[in-house]
């Protein structure tokens, strides 16, 4: 198993962080999904083997955080609030919109592996309600047409 | 620590400082319910059903989580809190399928226990429940999801208590599942203690589900016949077609040494019992082949042949070897008729550590021997030797315990990186047979450091360390022998405090060598050849040394020996005899089933195992404990019955190999009406006291006051025995122990699955091992 330099440099740099190895597992994890897309048995097997865990240990801790995933997820992982505030401005249109657009549904992906969507809890953007969180950028005070750009934005930058 | 004052309902409370609030309360008889408290484990606070009212603090507080504090006022029962608690049993029961009826646990469920206390029958849910299948996790551990409530027990006691970590929580909120290691099944030692520890009926063993109800069996406390360890086990029995059948093992009252800790073989492995297999009639050979044949038909031909070789070639010429499964009582029944009733001191067993060194090197010390309970209360123990995970379970479970409790240091040398060095403060690994070098470099010997490898200011380090520890308990496999015995207990003379323990592996190897199963010591480990207690107590009994068991074998080869006694051993295949020279001998041997022993034998006699009958085991680290009559197979009798049957169709009179009978009668005041309690106080102290009238020659207890009278060590309450206490035995009296062979010491190189002896006719030993094989230890690629 091989992960960017990039990535050592700040794993090395966790371990001073903590008094426990353990304790990195969470960013840990979060920094290899982002690399490797999703967390794979053999990133588990690596980052159990370097954080002296059992497998099991880590799959608790992926099962218990939404964001994080053991399946392949499209290239933009648009997700999409429902919660109190963006639902009472449109949350729920805008993901059925999302829906009927890509064609697909909750945790779905496209055929071409190029977006996957889902219904979240509060991203934490509610003076800004609707809000839709893509990968780690965010869109606010969304319609159904701004959320149009927004997808046809990702689409050409492939 | 200080101690603390708090007052729960109204009772004033006086408790150490760093006392749990819930620990605090049950020590002045006030029960808080909990399901995920569990005494050391650590702390979880998941369930929410430990509730109280602490003054001044704004809302409920979780008993199990609060560390009292001075002044503190607390109100454990209160509208308030019955509502909080019916609330979190109502919460409980949303996604609970409610199947008691058909479920394992009914009748000792503590969801059921609450729901009867806070009653929360109603529910307002009217959504449909979560629902999963059960799932098989290994042969036998079964997972019912719906019932289970998420205390997390399981996990904790295989994490920490284990050290196997085989199970897990996954996702989040309601939708939180318990989790074996591999998927959907388990990769664990196979201990159980997740099933025993579920407050529900969750996790469910393959071995007794949906097989009774807890009120059907009778509940019989006893010790478990498999390794040397001697744990406290329940046996659950009913009535079957063949007398009463096991059903159950656990030790859920936590009685004894080892708490509620049991292994596979103690949860599960009784079922040898239950095997189709068990001899049920005595066999005799006739025209070459084994017939069955009455008891009486048996017994008088046996008499007849022993006494006709004894008159005619002498006592030398018949041989005995005795069991390590037996209880204490047949063992020295055993040799005393070995020695009495047929003149002989041919008798020897199946020999695994060396004990005779081992009390002769500790001879004349008092508190020197550790007990099970000290390994598990030792600031520091020194495990020299043997891998404890896989032939001593308990050993392992109380230094895991020690070390994780109570911050106990454990040294391992080892030649394997066995699995307790996870818990070791150091951990030297040495090649194999160095284990006696080591021993020696403690005592001084600087040069045995040449054959023990790596660095000698390591070693010298390690041995400095040790002799600054107090109290050490120091535990050694039967690497060790003789000599290296000797040596180690030299060095241990220097630690002040520290104690032995000499692991040996069946369940009563400990008291075979006690009661003197060896051709050359008596009971106590006392020399054959010098007169003494035994000589005066029996008359004359042969002062020459006997033949040991390989001897036996060259004896019956070269035709000297006419006859041997078999009881409750594998000699052929254990030591690989070879069958045909014992074709001239009257072979008779006692066992529950046709071993490559028995299959040669000219009489076979059914005989009970120790989960069939009454007496006491001596377990590795000395601690004597009783034996009860849990199952019964219609057809066996036990050993002891069938040594004093013999001895009396040989014309013996029994009342001089077991002192029962003495006195006529006793009065026991009334046994019915208004003084009926009379009675009982009489019986309780003749009990206590061994005064109990023997009316039998097959009462063992008769024999057992005569082991406690004669045999150094054995001297201890009778009133703690009988409570179902263990009573630690010892060596200071003992010997002096004449030198033995040490090759003749034959570990019995059982694993946690697998023990030769008794486990061969266990299903659930036999499940568990193919399981572990047919699962492929790595994938393999398809083409």
């Amino acid at each position: 198993m091989k992960f960017s330099e990039e990535f050592e440099k700040r794993f090395a740099d966790m371990l001073t962080h903590y008094p426990t190895k353990r304790s990195c597992l969470v960013p840990t994890l979060l920094y290899a999904q982002d690399e490797a897309g999703y967390l794979s048995d053999e990133v588990i097997a690596e980052l159990a083997g370097r954080l002296e865990l059992t497998e099991l240990d880590v799959r608790n801790v992926i099962s218990y955080y939404s964001m994080l995933t053991t399946k392949p997820r499209g290239q933009y992982n648009v997700q999409v609030c429902t919660n109190i505030a963006c639902m009472l401005r449109g949350g729920e249109e805008l993901l059925e919109h999302c829906k009927k657009k890509l064609g697909i549904g909750h945790k779905g992906t496209t055929p071409d592996g190029q977006f996957s969507l889902e219904e979240v809890e509060c991203i934490g953007a509610c003076s800004w309600a609707p809000a839709v969180q893509v990968n780690y950028d965010f869109h606010e005070n969304l319609t159904v047409e701004k959320m149009d750009k927004v997808l046809a934005g990702y689409q050409e930058k492939k | 620590m200080a101690d603390v004052n708090i007052t729960v309902d109204g009772k004033a409370v006086k408790t150490p400082a760093g006392t749990l609030l819930i620990e605090a309360c049950k020590s002045v008889g006030i029960e808080v319910p909990s399901f995920c408290y569990y005494p050391n484990l650590s702390l979880q606070g998941a369930c929410r059903m430990c509730l109280v009212k602490v003054e001044k603090m704004p809302k409920l507080q979780t008993a199990c989580t609060t560390v009292v504090a001075e002044g503190m006022i607390v109100t454990t029962d209160s509208d308030e809190i019955r509502q909080a608690r019916k609330g979190m049993v109502e919460l409980l029961l949303g996604n609970h399928p409610l199947d008691c009826p058909v479920c394992d646990a009914g009748g000792e469920c503590e969801l059921q226990d609450m729901t009867f206390s806070y009653g929360a029958a109603e529910s307002k849910y009217i959504e449909p429940k979560n629902h999963r299948e059960e799932q098989q996790w290994s042969p036998v551990v079964f997972f019912d999801r719906p019932r289970c409530i998420l205390c997390y027990r399981c996990v904790r006691v295989c994490n920490e208590g284990m050290d196997v970590a085989a199970l897990g929580v996954q996702n989040r909120g309601v939708s939180s599942i318990i989790a074996p290691n591999n998927e959907d099944h388990l990769e664990c030692e196979e201990c159980g203690m997740c099933i025993d520890i579920c407050p529900v009926g969750a996790l469910t063993s393959g071995s007794y589900r949906y097989k009774t109800r807890p009120w059907e069996m009778n509940h019989v406390g006893t010790v478990c016949t498999h390794c040397g360890d001697g744990c406290k086990t329940t046996l659950g029995v009913r009535r079957a077609d063949t007398g009463m059948e096991i059903v159950r093992g656990d030790n859920r009252d936590k009685s004894g040494i080892n708490n509620d800790f049991l292994c596979i073989k103690g949860r599960y492995a009784f079922d040898f019992a239950n095997h189709q297999d068990r001899l049920t009639q005595p066999l005799i050979r006739k025209n070459g082949q084994l017939t069955p044949a009455t008891w009486e038909e048996a017994f008088e031909l046996i008499g007849k042949k022993f006494s006709a070789i004894r008159e005619k070639d002498g006592g030398q010429a018949i041989g005995v070897i005795g069991s390590n499964h037996t209880t204490n009582e047949e063992n020295y029944l055993l040799q005393k008729f070995a020695r009495v009733v047929l003149g002989s001191n041919n008798i020897d067993h199946h020999r695994t550590a060396d004990f005779p060194a081992f009390a002769a090197a500790l001879r004349g010390r008092a508190n020197a021997t550790a007990s099970m309970r000290d390994v598990y209360n030792a600031p520091a123990v020194l495990l020299i030797g043997n891998d404890p995970t896989e032939k001593h379970p308990l050993l392992a479970w109380q230094i895991r315990s020690n070390v994780r409790l109570h911050r106990s240091r454990l040294y391992v040398v080892n030649s394997q990186p066995i699995k307790l060095r996870r818990q070791a403060a150091g951990f030297q690994l040495i090649p194999a047979g160095a284990e006696g070098a080591f021993a020696a470099f403690l005592a001084g010997e600087d040069a045995a450091l040449a054959s023990l490898g790596g660095s000698k200011d390591g070693w010298t380090a390690l041995r400095d360390k040790l002799k600054t520890e107090e109290n050490l308990v120091i535990v050694f496999g039967s690497e060790l022998r003789e000599g290296d015995i000797t040596a180690l207990v030299k060095f241990g003379s220097a630690v002040p405090g520290a104690k032995f323990l000499a692991l040996a592996d069946y369940a009563n190897s400990r008291g075979a060598a006690d009661m003197g199963l060896y051709p050359d010591l008596l009971p106590g480990y006392l020399p054959v050849a010098e007169a003494g207690k035994f000589h005066q107590e029996w008359g004359g009994i042969p002062s020459a040394p006997g033949l040991s068991l390989p001897e036996m074998a060259e004896s019956a080869k070269a035709g000297k020996l006419k006859a041997l006694y078999v009881v409750g051993a594998n000699p052929i295949a254990r030591f690989g005899i070879d069958p045909f020279v014992f074709s001239k001998s009257f072979v008779v041997v006692q066992d529950m089933f046709l071993t490559e022993t028995a299959v040669i034998a000219d009489v076979v006699l059914p005989a009970a195992n120790a989960y069939e009958k009454s007496g006491s085991v001596t377990n590795t680290s000395g601690d004597l404990q009783l034996v009860k009559k849990a199952g019964e197979v219609t057809g066996t009798k036990g050993d002891f019955e069938m040594i004093v049957r013999i001895a009396d169709a040989m014309g013996f009179d029994v009342r001089q190999l077991v002192p029962f009978g003495r006195g006529t009668r006793a009065d026991m005041g009334q046994t019915r009406g208004a003084q009926s309690g009379e009675a009982d106080r009489h019986a309780v102290w003749l009990e206590a006291n061994g005064l109990e009238l023997k009316m039998s020659p097959f009462d063992p207890m008769a024999i057992l006051d005569e082991i406690q009278r004669l045999v150094p060590g054995y001297n201890i309450s009778r009133l703690a025995l009988l409570s179902g206490n263990d009573q630690q035995t010892n060596f200071a009296a003992s010997g002096p122990a004449v030198a033995q062979k040490p090759e003749l010491i034959v570990p019995a190189a059982d694993g946690l699955f697998r023990s030769g002896t008794l486990g061969r006719y266990s299903h659930t030993l036999h499940s568990v091992m193919e399981n572990k094989d047919r699962q492929p230890s790595e994938e393999v690629a398809a083409d």
